[in-house]
């Protein structure tokens, strides 16, 4: 008894000496506080820089259109105002459509994507999987060679016509061999073969073992492929610049590409037809334009600082070859 | 008894190496959705691709494929077209040289960052500096360019109204390429800091402390602990970015030079024009599809290209950081 509590007290005096060394340690490899204060100063100017125009965008949102006009794009607003948020309001049925359209977009490409890549890191995960090999190189040789955008647009617009429908918006981005690998990596790294060999002996088919077993317990991947795939779908405009036309699948983000498209258009044919005032009245005023930028950047603003990590993991796990 | 055993084990073994089981099956039918993605979205792309030797014309009445099977073989001639066009020496330059810039910045830049914010007293600053930092990368390039517009808007834009405040005269922005160059470069470098420099920094941090303290105990300073063991330590991430953007050398940044320009305006043609952008004009327009495939599969196969040589210079002479 008497020899327990003296070793338990003898692994305390270690435990505080190693402490006591580690701190020394790092007080001796400290920057000295001079430096430590411009360091600071230097991320505090560049962590400015980086979030700066997303304030200055919001200010220019809640600006009057008439201080706009005339002090043009003032850091402060002149003359505050909510009518580009009252104009939205107005309009609602165009912005309603745009927002809605983009939040099921990337709803179904998440869910889509999720499982796909799941399903198939789960696989390549297996060792003594057959296919393996083969599926491996499936999934590989799209990281070096790709068809490109010309040769997706063939076969996405002219062989299986699906421009114009909500699949060309959320099919083509639902995989992508990096995020696979991240996953096959994950599964190789944190399940043991153990349960799976014994979830087998009682009879669980892959399926319910994937489902009732892999699922639950790896939850951080699952959240890492779902968030990339978030991202990925809410910012996208490409897919909609190239395949879609009506404008009830537009979502946001084409939303203000086209605008902007509308507006190279009249810089670069002033005599297009309509004349110049006309084309400028029947656009988005300035602060509209600002305030669906802000619609869009603001779930993001809102969301990503709590999503950080897992992004942060998912990076480092996706740099672990295998 | 011992060597029964052992030969009953490697029977086992050989058995279950070469036989279908029903756990085979399983697996494969779990696999078998994302197998038919990739198929349908990243193979057959490929096999489409051989429209650009193709003199292709919708036939009437036929359908897309109908027509591609039933139009002639141009050989070489859609890519003798692009090579020799005009504008492909301006564009091969702007793409290399915007990427080689960009490799070169988000390198040196995010690992010099990472080094720097982890030597930072709190831990507490130097996780909200990185959090505000990563925001940019959030960001989609449409967004990103309604942001530069405030900027750089003509009449009313920031800059121009602090120029003009100091009595100088406002600059039409997006009408002047000679100012491009720096704009598109230090857009690419703010869109990218902050990530960068979290991947970076996640590596460094994983670096065992005792290699520090040993150095300190023989009088290492702090250039000399990042030189020698931080760099080191890191190296193979380096590498493996490296390699990465290596291979996307002939690919460009779509968004940015695309959006961030508000579509590339006539003037700024010379300067923001990469292949990416040309590929996606000629699509857009009436350009025959043949020759944009052929600008295409021309960036593919010299993305391929660099690609296994980088990695092959790579393995030899740091075998452990190849990445094939």
């Amino acid at each position: 008894m008497s020899t327990f509590s003296e070793k338990r007290a003898a692994r305390r005096a270690e435990k505080r000496l190693e402490i006591e060394e580690a701190e020394a340690g790092f007080k001796l490899n400290k920057i000295k506080p001079v430096t430590n204060g411009v360091f600071n100063a230097m991320f505090a100017v560049l962590s400015f820089v980086c979030i700066f125009p997303f304030f200055f965008v919001l200010m220019l949102s809640v600006s009057s259109e008439q201080s706009l006009r005339t002090n043009g794009y003032a850091l402060i607003p002149e003359e505050f105002s909510l009518a580009a948020y009252q104009f939205l309001w107005n309009e609602r049925e165009m912005i309603f459509t745009s927002l809605l359209v983009s939040i099921v977009v990337t709803v179904l490409g998440t869910v889509i994507g999720v499982l796909l890549t799941t399903m198939m890191g789960y696989v390549l995960s297996r060792p003594q999987f057959k296919l393996r090999g083969f599926l491996q190189w499936v999934v590989f040789i799209p990281m070096i060679f790709t068809g490109g955008m010309v040769a997706n647009y063939v076969v996405i617009a002219n062989m299986l016509h699906l421009n114009d429908t909500i699949w060309c918006l959320t099919l083509p981005l639902a995989v992508s061999s990096w995020n696979v690998t991240i996953s096959k990596t994950f599964f190789r790294q944190t399940i043991p073969d153990s349960i799976i060999e014994s979830a087998k002996i009682d009879g669980a088919s892959q399926l319910t073992i994937f489902s009732r077993i892999v699922v639950p317990i790896s939850k951080p991947v699952f959240a890492t492929v779902a968030l990339f795939l978030t991202f990925g779908y809410w910012n996208d405009w490409l897919q909609a610049a190239l395949y879609i036309t009506k404008d009830n699948l537009r979502g946001l983000q084409p939303l203000l590409n086209q605008i902007m498209g509308q507006l190279q258009y009249l810089a670069n044919n002033p005599s297009a037809g309509l004349s110049l005032q006309q084309y400028k009245a029947s656009m988005p005023s300035e602060s509209v334009r600002m305030a669906i930028a802000a619609i869009i950047v603001i779930p993001i603003a809102c969301a990503y600082p709590f999503f950080q990590k897992y992004f942060i993991s998912g990076l480092t796990v996706g740099a672990v070859k295998g | 008894m011992k060597n029964e055993t052992a030969a009953v084990a490697t029977e086992v073994k050989k058995r279950r190496k070469f036989t279908w089981t029903r756990d085979d099956s399983e697996l494969a039918l779990l696999g078998l959705p994302a197998t038919i993605w990739f198929a349908v979205f990243a193979y057959l792309p490929m096999f489409g691709l051989i429209i650009a030797f193709k003199d292709f014309k919708l036939q009437p009445g036929k359908g897309f494929l109908a027509s591609l099977f039933a139009s002639d073989w141009a050989g070489f001639k859609n890519f003798n077209y692009f090579l020799t066009s005009n504008t492909f020496g301006m564009l091969l330059r702007n793409t290399l040289v915007y990427n080689v810039i960009f490799i070169i910045l988000n390198l040196l830049i995010p690992v010099t960052l990472a080094i720097v914010i982890n030597q930072l007293y709190s831990k507490i600053a130097s996780k909200v500096y990185q959090t505000l930092m990563f925001f940019p990368y959030f960001m989609s390039w449409v967004v990103v360019s309604y942001f530069v517009y405030a900027f750089l808007s003509p009449d009313g834009g920031l800059f121009n109204l602090i120029i003009e405040s100091t009595g100088g005269e406002g600059v039409m922005w997006y009408s002047q390429p000679k100012y491009w160059p720096f704009i598109l470069v230090f857009m690419s470098t703010w869109k990218g800091m902050g990530y960068n420099m979290v991947v970076y920094l996640a590596s460094i941090t994983g670096i065992d402390t005792s290699l520090y303290e040993a150095a300190i105990l023989d009088g290492a300073t702090k250039w000399q602990q990042a030189w020698y063991i931080t760099i080191p330590t890191i190296r193979p991430m380096i590498i493996m970015m490296f390699i990465l953007n290596i291979g996307h050398i002939f690919y460009s940044d779509f968004g940015l030079f695309y959006q961030v320009t508000q579509h590339i305006p006539k003037p700024l043609e010379g300067v923001a024009s990469t292949f990416d952008t040309y590929i996606y004009q000629a699509l857009m327009s009436n350009a025959s599809i043949g020759r944009t495939a052929a600008a295409g599969l021309f960036q593919s196969v010299c993305c391929c290209i660099t690609v296994l040589i980088t990695n092959a210079i790579v393995s030899k002479l740091d075998p452990d950081s190849a990445i094939i």
